[in-house]
C-alpha cells in the first residue's frame, strides 16, 4: 500500500519542516481507518497521548504478518503510514530484524521516538516487534 | 557576595517591572531563540539561584545541624535562613511551620500519609474536586483505602469554575480534610480558597491547598486564607527541582505522627522507644536537599526583589492577549474560561489533536505542553483527549503570545 522507497525519496526533496509535515500529515490520510468495532481498549497501544490502535494477524500460509493501525491525531497517522510501509506483508523474521531507528534518523523523525514524546510510536514499534517475535520459528 | 561567603545578601530593593531586564537574568530565555511557554510544568532559573547552588558546593557544602565544625555552622546558617525567607514570604507565623520536601508531591504525601495513619478513619470523607492534579488525587485515594474512608470530589462547571453549590453539598460533619489547588495546572482557574476554608472550618474540616501553580503567580499569606496546609514546589517559581515546602499550622504539625523516620528527626533513640524532635524535623528524616533549600530560599528572595503587583499585572496582560488572540482564531476554542484565572491557557483546535498542535508548533520554537497535564479525571468530566496548554511567566513578553498566535494559526492550516 505505502511503499517505503517513494517515501524516502520523497523525503530526500523537503528542505524545511513544513514540507515535510504536510507530507507526512498528508500520507497519514491514506491510511484506511480502522473500523469502530476495532477500536477497542484491547487494541490500544498504551503510552500514547494520542489513542494509537493496532490489530496484527498472522498469514501462516505466507508466513506474513499483516497490520492495521490507526489513531485520532493527524501527524501520528502519518508516522504509522511510514511504519505499515516498514513492516506490513513482511515476515515475523524480517521485522524482528529491522532497525526501524534507522530509517526514522534517515528521514530526520527522530524527535518522534525519543522516550519523552508521549506519542506512542516507540510503544507502536515495541508492540509490533513483540507480535513479530511471538511468530519467530523457535 | 564575597566568594566564601554563604549567600546572605539583604533583600534587594522592590522596583518595578521590567521584562527586559529580568529576561537578562535567566541565562536560558537570554540566550535561546526558544518561545518557552511551559512554565507551568517548571520555570527557568535565574542566574542568581545558580550561583547560589555553586556558591554552596565550592564554599561551604557540608551537613547540617550535625557536625561541630564552622562549615556545617555556615551551611545550617543558610539552611535554616532560606527557610526564614519561605515562611516570610507566605507569611507564615513560625518558621517550623515550613518543613522542607521534595516538592509539592511530596508535601501532599506526607499530609495524606499522616492523615490516613492517625486522624482517618472509616465513615470520615475527604473532599478534592474533579480538577485536581494526580499528586492530589492518589494519595488521598490510598489514605482512603488505608482507613476505610470515603473520597468525594467537587464537580468542575464547563467552564472550569469549581461549582460551590456542588462544594457546599458535599461539605458536611463527616469531612475531615478538603484538599484543593489554588490554581488549576490545567485550566488556569483560579479557585476561591479563601472562602473553602472558612466553609470547611465551620464543617470542623482542614484544608491542605495545593499552591503549586499559585506560589510563582499569587502573593501568599497563609494567615489571611487561614489554611492550615499549603503545598508547593521550587522547581515551579524559579528555583532548583527536588525542593518544595509543606506549610502547616503549628498545632496541627505537632499533633500529627511522624512520617518518614532515619535520623535528624529523632530526639532520642532507646531500643524500648524514640523520641522524636520538635517541629519542623519531625518531618525532616534524613539529610535534607541544603543546595535545593539555599537555591529556593535564593529564588524567593529574587521575586521579592521584583514588584509583586507589577509582576502579577504583567502576567495577566500576556494571560488576556493570549486569551484574546486565541479566540480570534476560527476554531479554537479555549478550555477554562472562568473569570478569575492564572496565567495558563488551555484550548482545543477544531479537527486536530492537542499532540498535532504540540508538535507543529515545536517545530516553529515555541514549546509548550499537551496532553492530560495530571489531571485525567477533568480530562474525563470534559469529554476531551486533553488540550494544548501555553503556561507564561515574568520573562515572557507580548512578543512570545504574538509567536504562539502566529504559530498556532499556522499550524491550524495543516490540519
Ligand atoms: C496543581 C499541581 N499540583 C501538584 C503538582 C506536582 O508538583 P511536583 O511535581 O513539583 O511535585 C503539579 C505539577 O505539575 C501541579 O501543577
Amino acid at each position: 500500500m505505502f511503499d517505503l522507497e517513494n517515501i524516502k525519496t520523497t523525503f530526500a526533496f523537503f528542505d524545511d519542516w513544513e514540507d515535510k509535515y504536510r507530507f507526512l500529515i498528508d500520507l497519514g490520510k491514506s491510511v484506511p481507518a480502522l473500523p469502530t468495532e476495532f477500536r477497542v481498549t484491547d487494541n490500544l497501544v498504551r503510552g500514547c497521548q494520542s489513542r494509537v490502535w493496532l490489530l496484527g494477524e498472522y498469514d501462516t500460509g505466507h508466513n506474513q504478518l499483516k497490520f492495521q493501525i490507526d489513531s485520532d491525531a493527524h501527524i501520528v497517522r502519518g508516522l504509522i503510514a511510514i511504519v505499515l510501509a516498514t513492516f506490513d506483508g513482511h515476515s515475523p523474521n524480517d521485522i524482528v530484524a529491522y532497525d526501524i531507528e534507522y530509517l526514522f534518523d534517515e528521514l530526520d523523525l527522530m524527535n518522534h521516538l525519543s522516550a519523552t514524546r508521549g506519542n506512542g510510536l516507540r510503544a507502536l514499534v515495541k508492540r509490533i516487534n513483540d507480535t513479530a517475535y511471538s511468530y519467530v520459528p523457535l | 557576595m564575597q566568594m566564601g561567603e554563604p549567600y546572605l545578601g539583604s533583600r534587594p530593593e522592590p522596583m518595578s517591572f521590567d521584562t527586559e531586564s529580568v529576561r537578562s537574568d535567566f541565562p536560558l530565555i537570554v540566550d535561546s531563540n526558544l518561545v518557552y511557554l511551559d512554565n507551568a510544568a517548571t520555570t527557568q532559573k535565574p542566574r542568581v539561584v545558580l550561583d547560589a547552588l555553586r556558591t554552596y558546593y565550592e564554599t561551604y557544602n557540608a551537613n547540617v545541624h550535625r557536625a561541630a565544625h564552622n562549615l556545617s555552622d555556615k551551611a545550617t546558617e543558610a539552611f535554616e535562613r532560606a527557610r526564614q525567607i519561605l515562611a516570610k514570604r507566605i507569611n507564615a507565623e513560625r518558621p517550623h511551620e515550613v518543613i522542607w520536601t521534595s516538592g509539592t508531591t511530596e508535601a501532599i504525601n506526607l499530609v495524606a500519609n499522616c492523615y490516613a495513619q492517625s486522624q482517618l478513619k472509616e465513615g470520615d470523607e475527604v473532599l478534592i474536586s474533579e480538577m485536581e492534579h494526580h499528586s492530589n488525587i492518589v494519595p488521598w485515594q490510598i489514605a482512603c483505602a488505608q482507613t476505610g474512608a470515603s473520597l468525594k470530589a467537587v464537580r468542575v462547571k464547563p467552564d472550569g469554575v469549581l461549582d460551590l453549590d456542588d462544594f457546599a453539598a458535599l461539605l458536611g460533619d463527616a469531612t475531615r480534610i478538603v484538599a484543593i489547588a489554588h490554581v488549576s495546572n490545567a485550566l488556569g482557574t483560579i479557585n476561591p480558597i479563601q472562602q473553602i476554608i472558612a466553609q470547611a472550618h465551620a464543617h470542623g474540616a482542614q484544608v491542605l491547598v495545593d499552591g503549586a501553580q499559585a506560589a510563582a503567580h499569587l502573593n501568599i499569606d497563609v494567615q489571611a486564607l487561614g489554611c492550615d496546609f499549603y503545598a508547593f514546589s521550587g522547581h515551579k517559581m524559579y528555583g532548583p527541582t527536588g525542593i518544595g515546602i509543606l506549610y502547616g499550622k503549628e498545632s496541627l504539625l505537632d499533633e500529627l505522627p511522624p512520617w518518614q523516620t532515619g535520623g535528624e528527626m529523632i530526639e532520642e533513640v532507646r531500643l524500648a522507644a524514640t523520641t522524636y524532635q520538635s517541629l519542623p524535623y519531625k518531618f525532616e528524616a534524613g539529610t535534607p536537599n541544603i543546595a535545593g533549600a539555599i537555591g529556593f530560599g535564593t529564588a524567593i528572595e529574587y521575586v521579592d526583589g521584583l514588584d509583586g503587583d507589577s509582576l502579577i499585572a504583567h502576567e495577566k496582560q500576556l494571560l488576556e492577549s493570549a486569551t484574546a488572540g486565541l479566540n480570534a482564531i476560527e476554531g479554537v476554542r479555549i478550555v477554562g474560561t472562568a473569570p478569575e484565572k492564572g496565567p495558563v491557557v488551555s484550548f482545543l483546535v477544531d479537527g486536530s489533536h492537542p499532540t498535532d498542535i504540540g508538535t507543529l508548533l515545536d517545530q516553529q520554537g515555541v514549546a509548550v505542553r499537551t496532553g492530560h497535564h495530571c489531571a485525567m479525571p477533568l480530562m474525563e468530566a470534559f469529554d476531551i483527549p486533553g488540550t494544548v496548554r501555553a503556561s507564561f511567566s515574568l520573562y515572557n513578553r507580548l512578543s512570545d503570545v504574538d509567536r504562539l498566535i502566529e504559530t498556532v494559526e499556522k499550524a491550524r492550516s495543516f490540519v
